[in-house]
């Protein structure tokens, strides 16, 4: 997993509440078996004129001018600003990957969905919650200024304005640990087999069914 | 000291070592896999060089892609016209051989929907922590299990060590108290409830659904009470176990027997809360007060009674709300104030993991029997879950009264709840869908999802547009 210690990057605002993971990615390219490439896909229904699918040149398809990652401003960006309860639906970790894929390092929103939120964070993908009312000012200043870049920092958990503002917000200690070092999570519980092998030993004798 | 409750004892049975800071390793007994959110998994172990901690606590079924017509079924996966689906599947098929894992595969009669086969198989168990790359992993907490979806990083660290990383939820308990009318089905009371607490109502909760209607429900319609706790936005929904979740473990291939039987059903007695649990949440709905509903937008939470008429953004005071309104009947083509009883279907879809069960193949045909598919109606089709709810329909005569009426009768898997195979609605389609999701595109690019109850979606069916069953002479009275 790539590390995650201070990002600076333009912030792309979507403008819309309960972003569902359907939306992020749709489902036709959820068959591919693999990690990578779903970056021209992200958020296809919104982004493309009509249906894609999988194994297309996703560059030659007729694009929505509308949709903001269409608009040369937001083509590299690498923040994405969003409304409440992102990420809803599905646990497809597909919906992760493609906002990586497409560039992006971390979301702001008000709230996310518990499987999306976590889905995240193993992937170097950070989910920052910021209140209500930060979210909207960070709308309205995007929206008045072209280019927008933010800076998180995610040592002295800050996402800090080009005006020096800062805004605080909270994370996990553990997951923040794994972030700041890039650690993978299945290296570190394997740590604990012993454990593991103890736990199953104890559990076997109350409940043999569950081992059957 | 407050008694616990039923997740807090799921949860206390299953730590196998807690950080300071809460982060427990928590054990997990049973892992579903499915075609879709376990290839890239199976190849993080390979790159690591890792293998599988616990080889029989998984049980791999293909389900998402599978194709649901006769003629595709045929042949094994040669017979898949969709060549990235069919990669997918024979990908799970090498994973599975690769590794040595249980796979029903797709010409195997328990083959069907990941959260159908595992109760109907006995592989989900009361007490056990149930895990599947698969939101709607929350159906299994119907037998008083910790049950939840997983991303697929998480399905690669649950193969490697059978725990998971996790924190504590909170506990919500959502009791749905009385008896609910007739035609009310436990279709209408999840729906119910989404539209009281909300999509994100129950997110950072698991979710106990008590009370007396709830107690009524047999399992199959427990089932499709939890299977939809993640549309309330949280991650695990249970229920407590009693006679009914013991009787129908009974005598299922992975179900302990004999002296393990007696000795697991004794533990199960304390699969509930303790009368002095407390709760972080608790929410209480009179059960008397549910009618049958249907969703009208392009989220679970816009949900309404059949009587009731659509929503004008106009009367909606919060802007962002009052915006989400316009923007979904934009979507859905409808317009402010149209009463739902008067809008007509394209489609009809029964199935999904929500809804397609034998109870729920039931329901429908006892709707379906003696009429006709409507001919405004282009299609309307049943997708059993499973080949074994298959062959019961078809050994009950099912089959052909959805024949008769005009319905198609398909072959098992998750068909157009997520339209990843050939089943799918053409752009500006309306479909009377059973499934549990109702956002955009999610049964084909601009198709328009109303969620409702495997009944009322045949009504509909016959009707041409949507109905209350309870307005409708059923004719199979006393039968099936
Ligand atoms: S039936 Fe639908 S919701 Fe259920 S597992 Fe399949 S795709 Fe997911």
């Amino acid at each position: 997993m790539e590390k995650f210690i201070v990002h600076k990057g333009v912030v792309a605002p979507l403008d819309r509440s309960n972003v569902d993971t359907d939306a992020i990615i749709p489902k036709q390219y959820l068959k591919s078996i693999s990690r990578t490439g779903f970056g021209p896909t992200l958020f296809d229904d919104w982004r493309y004129v009509k249906a894609g699918e999988p194994g297309m040149d996703h560059s030659k398809r007729e694009k929505r001018d509308d949709f903001v990652l269409n608009q040369p401003a937001y083509k590299n960006s690498s923040i994405l600003l969003a409304r409440e309860n992102f990420g809803c639906g599905s646990s497809r970790e597909h919906a992760v990957w493609a906002l990586e894929d497409f560039g992006f390092r971390a979301v702001i929103a008000p709230s996310y969905a518990d499987i999306f939120f976590n889905n995240s964070f193993k992937n170097g993908l950070l989910p920052i919650v910021l209140k209500e009312q930060e979210v909207d000012d960070l709308f309205k200043a995007v929206a008045e200024n072209e280019g927008y870049e933010l800076t998180v920092d995610l040592e002295n958990q800050k996402v800090i304005t080009p005006d020096n503002k800062e805004y605080t917000f909270d994370v996990d200690e553990f997951r923040k640990y794994c972030l700041l070092n890039g650690l993978d999570d299945i290296g570190l519980t394997l740590q604990h087999a012993d454990e593991i092998r103890d736990y199953e030993t104890r559990r076997q004798e109350q409940a043999p069914w569950l081992f059957a | 000291m407050a008694g616990k409750t039923l997740y807090d004892k799921l949860w206390d049975a299953h730590v196998v070592r807690v950080e300071d800071d809460g982060t427990a390793l928590l054990y997990i007994d049973r892992h579903l896999v499915h075609e879709v959110t376990s290839p890239q998994a199976f190849e993080g172990l390979r790159l690591a060089g890792r293998d599988i901690w616990r080889k029989e606590s998984i049980v791999a079924v293909p389900d998402h892609n599978v194709p649901t017509t006769t003629a595709d079924r045929g042949n094994g996966t040669a017979g898949i016209s969709d060549p990235i689906a069919k990669i997918q599947i024979e990908t799970l098929n090498d994973n599975c051989d690769e590794f040595k894992l249980n796979e029903f595969h797709m010409d195997d009669i328990r083959q069907g929907i990941v959260h159908v086969i595992g109760p109907e198989q006995g592989a989900t168990l009361p007490g056990m922590t149930v895990v599947c790359g698969d939101s709607h992993t929350s159906t299994h907490g119907a037998f008083g299990a910790l049950a939840h979806g997983i991303g697929t990083s998480e399905v690669e660290h649950v193969m490697a060590t059978n725990c998971l990383i996790q924190k504590k939820m909170k506990n919500m308990l959502i009791s749905v108290d009385g008896k609910v009318g007739a035609g009310v089905t436990a279709k209408d009371i999840v729906l119910a409830i989404i539209g009281e607490i909300g999509t994100a109502g129950g997110t950072g909760y698991a979710i106990e659904f008590a009370g007396e209607a709830i107690q009524d429900l047999s399992m199959e319609g427990r089932m499709t009470v939890c299977n939809m706790a993640i549309e309330g936005g949280a991650r695990a929904g249970m229920i407590a176990v009693d006679d009914t979740t013991i009787e129908y473990v009974k005598g299922r291939p992975y179900a302990p027997s004999d002296e393990t039987w007696e000795k697991a059903v004794a533990a199960w007695q304390d699969l509930k809360s303790d009368s002095d649990a407390e709760f972080d949440a608790e929410i209480h709905i009179d059960a008397a007060t549910i009618q049958p509903q249907v969703t009208w937008g392009t989220s679970p939470e816009m949900v309404l009674a059949i009587d009731a008429n659509v929503p004008d953004p106009a009367d909606e005071s919060d802007p962002v709300k009052s915006k989400g309104i316009a923007d979904a009947l934009v979507y859905m083509g409808l317009e402010a104030g149209q009463p739902i009883n008067e809008i007509k279907i394209d489609k009809a879809f029964i199935g999904s993991c929500t809804n397609s069960r034998i109870e729920d193949m039931r329901e429908a045909a006892a709707i379906a029997k003696g009429n006709k598919v409507a001919d405004n109606v282009k299609l309307a089709m049943v997708v059993p879950g499973s080949g074994l709810v298959k062959k019961q329909a078809e050994e009950e005569g099912l089959d052909q009264i959805f024949i008769d009426a005009g319905f198609e009768w398909r072959e098992p898997g998750c068909s157009m709840c997520l339209a990843m195979n050939a089943d799918r609605l053409e752009p500006q389609e309306r479909c009377a869908s059973t499934s549990n999701r109702n956002f955009e595109g999610r049964q084909g690019q601009a198709g328009r999802t109303h969620l409702l109850s495997p009944a009322m979606a045949a009504a509909a069916a016959i009707h041409g547009h949507f109905i209350d069953v309870r307005s409708i002479d059923v004719r199979t009275e006393g039968e099936a």
